[in-house]
């Protein structure tokens, strides 16, 4: 009897089972990622760089675009909608972008200057038809800075910034361009758009499921020959909880789960998956108070911090997920060059550096750090805390963490070091980012960055820090900004700006069949050379 | 019986509106900020003002409440925040998914837990009694989320028969194991409830009385049922409507795309229009719920009379 009611399931799931085994024949690559919900599919998505990764980059295009082709250098910026760009000699405001000939969209209509006109208007335009608040809330900071546009012929366009920005061509990289034509044949209507959407990107949609799954299919038709997807489709589903996603990979419910959590790397190696993990511009850290009463004011303070803590320990403990960090980039990174001060795990310099300050674990200097319980690119934040909390009582530390929800932390960096809600708060352990030189380095030092005109949260000031900032930012030459980067890194470690703990290597499992993954050194990936075997 | 309903259907009206007033208080008591997680990184003033009017959260609370009470007596629950989407286009799905799956869970806790419940209150085998109530009440206690992982791991990753997340279409393999582990803590308290029950009017007079008349076991056992069923309705209906709301944690361990789901990606990211539309709704179908399940009970139990 039991038998008889257990049957019917049973043969239900076996017929299931049947089923995704014969969705591989047709070569579908099933991601879980880390979202709760789809971001945006209209244009421009939401849900940060997961959100770029899997619909920005998929769907769309952008006039310039990262080469995410690569697993031992840094991603670079290469044409994309755009064959080539160059920047006016006199004012260095105005952008000259010269488009690809003979790029179609998705729904068949031809790419132009007016479809990147009609699309800035859909950021920047408030009057205009299509303006769409959605998007323009995503795109507002690479946007920010746009004064005016135009068309100069069908194939060019020319894009005036309001001040010299030679950061410029790492924002408009990701603005995405969609039809003007899905959205006229749609009347109108973003809403209906977002279950149609049409981009110039490698990837169609092809359904919708919110909060459930977004099937992508091969565009046959991409103009670029070399990323047409190798996988004919591509399921996106949402699973935010990573014991979920490793549970569906191991029941092979799933070929790929984003973030697995250090511990249960072991067990997804024993079961042959494959882990692959790569340095991107990843940071955690803490970023430093400078505010009155802020006891890392003191330079030795500041450095002893950073020597108390054993990196090497901590990637350990996460499993070799992460590597040390010795500055705000990576020791590899072309913005690195040669700083002074080495990050290291040196707990008897620290002690001293401490000693001199008048401190010692006898009497402890009282720190108070905000910190958040989850988060995106905060890895495992409450035992990595707890774990720095403990090295740094045994340099003369006494860490407070003041333990708060993601969304809550984020607008506490929103606010910066000084606002009322952060009295008190000497740090603030937000991972960060460095893919572009604004957010990497520019907008975290430069003291005319406080928040909300850039990151610098906790208002480190520095003149050498300040004069190379605002020289990097007009500097159009990629190499000698370059160069200019490295030497504002090489003094922002030497005055120990924040507390740099480690770089995340971005993990993600595998199942054995996938294959042709190269994992860039960035937030983003390119999913078109990846297929599955048999 | 129509004065009746008629009551308790305007006694909703302050009920709504109390809960949209206390949702909307404890979104905005709560630290952060409603627009934060759409915010770009570095936004500045001017765009911050702007998406704030966009949104119209740069007007008092007060109006803030009055415009979407307003709309919302339109049939408008807003737009979300984080996807642009009418929030009735969000909730509606997110609500058939988790009566989907309650439908299935209150089944399954029904089922077993009255035959658990009944068994132990009717034979009056101590064994058979100490052996329910340990199950009723390790059903109760087990964290369902734990219980899960545990299934998961079981049947998805270690004998692969049934699949690990989401709804796959939806097909009945992928509901398996969520609607086990929802039914287990309604079936522990429904396995209690009827054991008492079971074992209180057995004590009864009546009950020694159609014993008396010679009925047999078979029929004394449909007069007790017939007692107690109006405590099961009651509990059962709690249980569903509760499970309606969604079990944040039971849907997001299974990546169910339910109202728990729903919620608590709306917690998270601060998406102001999905929670107060959503914890509305699920309001008042709690209300309609508990309503439905008191006309049932009256008309089961005819001792049951409302004014």
């Amino acid at each position: 009897m039991v038998l008889k009611k257990l049957a019917a399931p049973l043969f239900a799931a076996s017929l299931a089972l049947f089923a995704n085994g014969a969705a591989h024949a047709e070569m579908v690559l099933r991601v879980a990622t880390t979202l709760s919900d789809l971001p945006l599919t209209t244009g421009q998505p939401s849900q940060g760089g997961e959100g770029m990764r899997f619909i920005g980059f998929t769907l769309y295009d952008a006039l310039i675009r990262w080469d995410l082709s690569k697993a031992d250098e840094r991603a670079k910026l290469v044409p994309g909608l755009a064959t080539s760009w160059s920047v006016d000699d006199a004012t260095h405001t105005k952008w000259t972008f010269k488009l690809r000939p003979n790029v179609k969209f998705h729904d068949g209509s031809t790419f132009d200057a007016e479809a990147v006109v009609w699309n800035l208007d859909k950021l920047l335009k408030r009057d205009a038809p299509q303006f769409d608040q959605a998007q323009a809330t995503q795109a507002s900071q690479y946007v920010a800075g746009i004064a005016s546009y135009r068309v100069i012929d069908p194939m060019t366009v020319e894009i005036t910034t309001k001040y010299q920005d030679a950061v410029f061509p790492y924002l408009i990289a990701d603005v995405m361009i969609s039809s003007p034509a899905r959205y006229k044949e749609l009347g109108g209507d973003w809403t209906k758009v977002a279950q149609k959407p049409s981009g110039t990107g490698p990837w169609m949609l092809d359904k919708l499921v919110p909060r459930e799954r977004a099937e992508l299919i091969r565009n046959p038709n991409y103009w670029d020959p070399q990323r047409v997807p190798k996988s004919d489709r591509m399921v996106l589903l949402t699973m935010p909880d990573p014991n979920t996603r490793v549970a569906a990979l191991l029941s092979r419910q799933v070929d790929w789960v984003e973030a697995p959590p250090p511990d249960t790397i072991p067990r997804l190696k024993e079961a042959g998956m494959q882990i692959v993990t790569n340095i991107y511009p990843h940071n955690w850290p803490y970023q430093l108070s400078f505010s009155e009463g802020s006891p890392f004011r003191d330079i030795r303070i500041r450095k002893a911090a950073n020597l108390a803590i054993d990196r090497q320990g901590l990637v350990e403990f996460l499993g070799g997920t992460a590597i040390p960090s010795e500055g705000m980039v990576d020791p590899k990174h072309p913005w690195f060059g040669h700083p002074n001060f080495k990050i290291r795990y040196d707990p008897d310099e620290a002690r001293r550096l401490m000693k001199e300050a008048g401190y010692s674990p006898e009497h402890p200097l009282h720190v108070k750090f905000a910190i958040s319980t989850a988060g995106s690119g905060q890895m495992q934040p409450l035992p990595m805390n707890e774990f720095v909390q403990e090295n740094l009582k045994a340099v003369g530390f006494d860490v407070e963490l003041e333990v708060m929800e993601w969304e809550a932390l984020r607008a506490r960096r929103r606010a910066g070091s000084d606002a009322p809600e952060n009295k008190g708060v000497d740090g603030i352990n937000n991972s960060f980012g460095y893919w572009d030189p604004d957010i990497g380095l520019i907008g975290t030092s430069w003291s005319k960055m406080r928040p909300p005109a850039g990151y610098n949260w906790g208002g480190f000031s520095d003149k050498q820090a300040d004069e190379l900032a605002a020289k990097a930012k007009v500097e159009f030459d990629p190499q000698k900004q370059d160069e200019i980067l490295a030497k504002l890194h090489e003094r922002i470690v030497d005055q120990a700006m924040w507390i740099w703990v480690v770089h995340d290597l971005n993990p993600r499992a595998l199942a054995p069949n996938v294959k042709g993954f190269v994992q860039a050194q960035s937030w983003f990936q390119d999913l078109t050379p990846v297929y599955l075997t048999k | 019986m129509l004065r009746y309903l008629l009551r308790r259907l305007l006694y909703t009206l302050p009920i709504a509106i109390g809960v949209s007033l206390v949702c909307f208080a404890l979104v905005h008591l709560a630290p952060g900020d409603p627009i934060s997680a759409v915010l770009p990184e570095n936004a500045s003033p001017a765009v911050i003002q702007e998406i704030r009017a966009a949104y119209g959260f740069d007007k008092p609370l007060p109006a803030q409440y009055f415009i979407w009470l307003k709309r919302v007596a339109t049939g408008d629950l807003g737009t979300s925040i984080k996807t642009g989407r009418p929030v009735l286009w969000e909730i509606a799905p997110a609500i058939r998914n988790s009566m989907l799956l309650a439908v299935v869970a209150i089944a399954l806790a029904f089922v077993c837990g009255c035959v658990l419940g009944g068994l132990a209150g009717y034979t009056r085998r101590p064994t058979v009694d100490r052996t329910v109530t340990a199950l009723a009440v390790t059903g109760v206690s087990l964290p369902h989320y734990w219980l899960g992982m545990v299934l998961i791991v079981l049947f998805s990753v270690e004998l692969r028969l049934l699949p690990a997340t989401g709804m796959g279409g939806p097909d009945i393999a992928h509901l398996i194991l969520p609607a086990v582990t929802l039914s287990v803590i309604p079936m522990g308290i429904i396995a209690r409830s009827v054991r008492a029950s079971v074992s209180e009017i057995r004590k009864q007079e009546f009950v020694q009385t159609l014993y008396a008349k010679g009925l047999s076991g078979r029929r004394v056992l449909a007069h007790v049922a017939k007692n107690v069923a109006p405590m099961v309705m009651a509990v059962m209906g709690l249980q569903f409507a509760q499970m309606l709301g969604g079990s944040i944690l039971v849907e997001t361990v299974f990546a169910w795309p339910g109202t728990g789901f729903l919620l608590n990606a709306a917690i998270f990211t601060r998406d102001l229009p999905i929670l107060q539309g959503t914890i509305l709704v699920l309001a008042m179908l709690f209300v309609f719920t508990n309503l439905v399940v008191d006309v049932l009970q009256m008309l089961v139990d005819p001792r049951v009379k409302r004014a």
